[in-house]
């Protein structure tokens, strides 16, 4: 059953601000309602779901219902960070979706094992995008149910 | 995306079973839906026990579609011999059950779901989930080798 619709507040962490950007675009012009926090490297995504270092506020930064996430990133790494949310009880049920340009088999084997839900490759074009996120928006957002957060 | 995928569907009421089958054909979808119809012959399936130990036959999936309230095993102990007892920490699984209890929600999350969905009630909302699951999936998703 499609669940009526809620603000779902989607975090996405990349280091390449140029990607983040064309997310949200096409996050625009594919899907409505959608709240997209963005960060820039594995600490700052850990800082935010805990609520730290600048992130203390949940009005202006939500609880995210789920992650988006790079593997390639500053600092830490997308395995590192998940890695760190999948060992903290009251982070590991967060849906975390890797969006890497990566398409190792390498990679994508080492996500899964650490906790991924799922493995998205960045496509080239923009149009190919839009339709990757109109299906991720389908998929998560329309007939998913997200961990009840508390 | 024509390759033939192998979905595994657990759920105890074949009449359901062979609703998804038929809306998988409407939709075009190349997929071969493997049945089975409680938590125990999920398990034995996976874990290539007798009588599905021939894989040319009884190939593994690569995907699985798991109903919570079920005979013998129920979902929630289907999930925690998946990811703990055979250490299939790869093999994504869906929850697709009646139940939007939030306790049932994050207690499948904790037992290591992959995502959560509850059964449309009606042909149309099976019609259209089939189609989110496919493009979602076998369309954008990247599976381990």
């Amino acid at each position: 059953m499609p669940k009526l619709a809620s603000p779902v507040s989607i975090l996405i962490a990349d280091d390449d601000a140029q990607d983040a950007m064309l997310v949200q675009m096409a996050a625009q012009r594919a899907a409505v309602g959608l709240r997209l926090e963005c960060v820039t490297d594995g600490e700052q995504a850990i800082d935010y779901l805990l609520g730290r270092a600048g992130y203390e506020d949940r009005k202006t930064h939500p609880f995210p219902s789920m992650m988006l996430l790079d593997l390639k990133m500053p600092r830490l790494s997308g395995f590192d960070v998940l890695d760190f949310v999948r060992r903290k009880p009251e982070l590991r049920c967060l849906p975390i979706v890797i969006f890497s340009s990566s398409d190792d088999p390498k990679d994508i084997k080492r996500a899964y094992e650490s906790g991924a839900n799922s493995y998205l490759c960045k496509p080239h074009s923009s149009d190919d995008l839009s339709a990757l996120l109109k299906a991720l928006q389908d998929y998560w957002c329309k007939f998913n149910h997200f961990p009840p957060q508390h | 995306m024509n390759k033939l995928e192998h979905i595994l569907l657990a759920k105890d009421n074949e009449d359901y079973a062979l609703l998804f089958q038929r809306a998988l054909q409407t939709a075009r979808i190349q997929a071969n839906l493997l049945i089975v119809r409680d938590g125990k012959e999920a398990v034995d399936y996976l874990a290539g026990a007798e009588p599905y130990a021939d894989r040319t036959k009884h190939p593994f999936p690569k995907l699985v579609l798991l109903d919570l309230k079920m005979p013998r095993m129920d979902g929630f102990e289907v999930l925690s011999a998946v990811r703990q007892r055979l250490g299939f920490t790869r093999l994504p699984v869906i929850v697709l059950t009646h139940s939007d209890n939030p306790a049932d929600i994050r207690r499948a999350y904790e037992l290591g779901a992959t995502s959560y969905f509850q059964k449309p009630d009606s042909l149309e909302g099976l019609d259209e989930m089939i189609h989110v699951l496919h493009a979602y999936w076998l369309k954008f998703n990247h599976f381990p080798e």
